[in-house]
């Protein structure tokens, strides 16, 4: 569906020089009752105009965090932010909630993954739509309400002058996210972060706002920020994908390269645990325990414990990301067994139980 | 043809209706909120209207046919009765008076339930230290006695100057506002956290719009539903402090004033000067409470949530 799309985009991005967003050395910290605790650790990524990058992980990894961190939306009490996040240039780490803001709806787009309680109840539509236009182009309300229809039409609502004057309630789950599409669009903002934005749809609307985004986006050269657990998602929208573990990346690279044929071990786990009709009647590849809690990271690799390749050296340091030939980036200092399958398997050691006292 | 005339008429059929739409039509489908609304409704009629029924014009003491010091119950020519010595018309009292104890009521409720919602809202959404210094300021006020400050600061506005209708209002307003800034600034702190409040501040919406647009009408509900209680409150609290002599003065009747003066001449059997201003203020405050009381059914439950 989106290959013939994607192509050219992804071409333009290698061309393409100065990065849109360049996060670099990223550390998200929060201040809890159990002391500090260092939730995101060391996350580097670019994004180039028009791209779609998709940031994959089990909940808790980090990568909900991360995306906020970049237009600060996390309590400025409990969180501190580390390391650089540019924007065109223009740093973001540290600006006042009044430099923020233009760039909150206006440079980065922000789509919720629950449309229902992201937009408000007692406003209808239209108005909500209106407010972002108002707040970031010198119009009036009557030329932003007008303009609101428009952006409602954009996203393929129907009778888009009628749909604008209704309330949340009364979309369908599809449409409110559209609607949210619409707003997250009427800033007419280079970027986008759409976080998890077709978890709460059902299957059959999912591949069409999916797919919906990613043409929005596309058209206007926009970038997207694709944060899902979803691996069915990365394949069908993303150019690049970032595998995220821990508050960390594990593996970073071009979608296809990764989803094809995955480096690091806990890529390898994530894309077999998918069912497939392919694979139809063999037992589903599951990932033992759970991932580890902020403040009981693993030394060493922090997958080490649940890892079906981990040998000893795996649990003295953490591997740094190195990169393959194909350009993506791996976490794992036993890559190249991984790869060309002469890796041990599931190993007997004390690591195991190390990782899992706390 | 018949799917795109499907789609228009579902369209209309749920056409933008708003949850306020929706909470009116559950207050007007209910018992109390109509029978609420038309007792005080009546009540306005006549103390507005009033003055076109009764035989005399406002102010005038109507010369009695014959001096009874006692007064005289309730006739054809005087339906409320005559008072004790001046033998005034009780309906002409209960009607002038009404409109000072309405005015009162009213105007104290919309000044303290205003500057209750403003500090509610500012505590709540702006938070950090404004948040503690207004809180602080509450549980000072609500630290106070109210009935002794109210009848010193009676005292000293009317000492300054003040007509005794506008210094109860003003007693009123700034020592009414605590609970509604409470309730407002809970509401707030609640709705801080809402999903679509951090889409509005994620997509640069100005936290004043946001405060203006997104947080106050969703926090409104209580605020509303606060009002008939207030004016109710607001109508009996001058009863009260009219009655222990320290609000409107004497010769502006109000219901508490009528009270105050019928008093001493109850147990000479003399029940219809007291009677009918207390039937009055017991009817005007069953009546706002029983709109209170729809209002709050009415606005609550899944209108605003669904």
């Amino acid at each position: 569906m989106s290959a013939a799309k994607k192509s050219p985009v992804s071409a333009r991005v290698s061309t393409s020089s100065a990065p849109l967003l360049a996060v670099k050395d990223l550390a998200i910290s929060f201040r809890t009752s159990r002391g500090i605790l260092k939730v995101v650790d060391g996350v580097s990524f670019d994004l180039a105009a028009g791209e779609c990058l998709a940031i994959v992980g089990e909940s808790g990894s980090g990568k909900t965090v991360s995306a906020m961190a970049i237009i600060s939306l996390l309590s400025r009490k409990q969180a501190i932010i580390e390391g650089s996040i540019k924007f065109k240039g223009r740093e973001l780490v540290g600006l006042s909630e009044d430099e923020l803001r233009p760039i909150r709806g206006g440079g980065i787009g922000v789509i919720f993954q629950e449309p229902l309680s992201a937009l408000n109840p007692v406003t209808t539509i239209g108005e909500q739509i209106a407010e972002v236009i108002v707040a970031h182009r010198k119009l009036s309300w009557k030329e932003a309400h007008k303009l609101a229809i428009g952006y409602l039409e954009q996203v393929e609502i129907s009778q888009p002058d009628q749909r604008a004057k209704q309330y949340p309630h009364q979309l369908s789950g599809g449409m409110r996210q559209r609607a949210m599409i619409a707003m997250a669009l009427s800033g007419e903002p280079s970027m986008i972060i759409a976080d998890e934005p077709t978890t709460a749809l059902d299957v059959t609307i999912q591949a069409q706002v999916l797919d919906l985004l990613r043409r929005t986006t596309t058209e206007r050269g926009a970038a997207l920020l694709l944060i899902t657990h979803d691996l069915g998602v990365v394949a069908e929208t993303a150019d690049r994908i970032a595998v995220m573990y821990a508050g960390q990346i594990v593996e970073t690279g071009k979608a296809a390269n990764v989803l094809r044929e995955p480096a690091s071990p806990y890529t390898r786990d994530l894309v077999t645990s998918i069912p497939s009709f392919a694979a139809r009647g063999k037992k589903l590849n599951t990932i033992t325990g759970m991932v580890p809690s902020p403040d009981a990271f693993p030394a060493g690799c922090r997958f080490a414990p649940r890892c079906r390749y981990a040998i000893t050296a795996c649990t003295t340091a953490v591997p740094p990301l190195e990169p393959l030939k194909d350009g993506r980036l791996v976490r794992c200092i036993r890559t190249k067994e991984v790869l060309d399958g002469t890796a041990a398997g599931k190993r007997t050691s004390p690591a195991t139980k190390k990782g899992a006292t706390r | 043809m018949t799917a795109a005339a499907r789609a228009t008429k579902a369209t209309k059929a749920q056409k933008a209706e708003s949850p306020w739409t929706q909470a009116r039509r559950r207050f007007f489908a209910g018992r109390q909120g109509p029978w609420g609304l038309a007792i005080l409704g009546f009540i306005f009629f006549l103390v507005i209207v009033g003055p076109v029924f009764a035989p005399y014009h406002v102010g005038e003491i109507p010369k009695p046919s014959e001096f009874v010091f006692l007064g005289r119950g309730p006739s054809a020519e005087h339906i409320f009765g005559e008072t004790a010595q001046l033998q005034l018309d009780v309906f002409m009292l209960v009607v002038n008076g009404g409109r000072a104890s309405l005015f009162i009521g009213f105007a104290a409720a919309v000044g303290s339930i205003t500057i209750g919602t403003l500090v509610g809202i500012i505590a709540g959404y702006f938070g950090g230290r404004l948040d503690s210094f207004l809180m602080r300021v509450v549980d000072v006020f609500l630290a106070i006695p109210s009935l002794f400050v109210i009848i010193v600061g009676a005292k000293i506005l009317s000492a300054l100057g003040g007509t005794g209708l506008q210094t109860v209002i003003i007693v009123f307003i700034v020592f009414g506002w605590m609970g509604i800034a409470r309730l407002v600034r809970g509401q707030v702190l609640a709705l801080r956290e809402m999903e679509f409040i951090e889409a509005a501040r994620a997509l640069g919406v100005r936290p004043i719009r946001i405060a203006i647009r997104h947080v106050l009408p969703n926090a409104i509900g209580p605020v509303v539903v606060s009002f008939p209680f207030a004016v109710g409150g607001a109508i009996i609290g001058e009863a009260f402090i009219s009655y222990l002599g320290f609000g409107v003065s004497a010769l502006t009747p109000t219901w508490g004033n009528m009270l105050s003066n019928a008093e001493d001449f109850l147990l000479q059997g003399n029940w219809w000067w007291l009677g009918f201003p207390g039937l009055f203020i017991i009817m005007t405050s069953l009546s706002v409470n029983m709109i209170g009381d729809a209002l709050r059914e009415s606005l609550e439950p899944e209108g605003r949530r669904s």
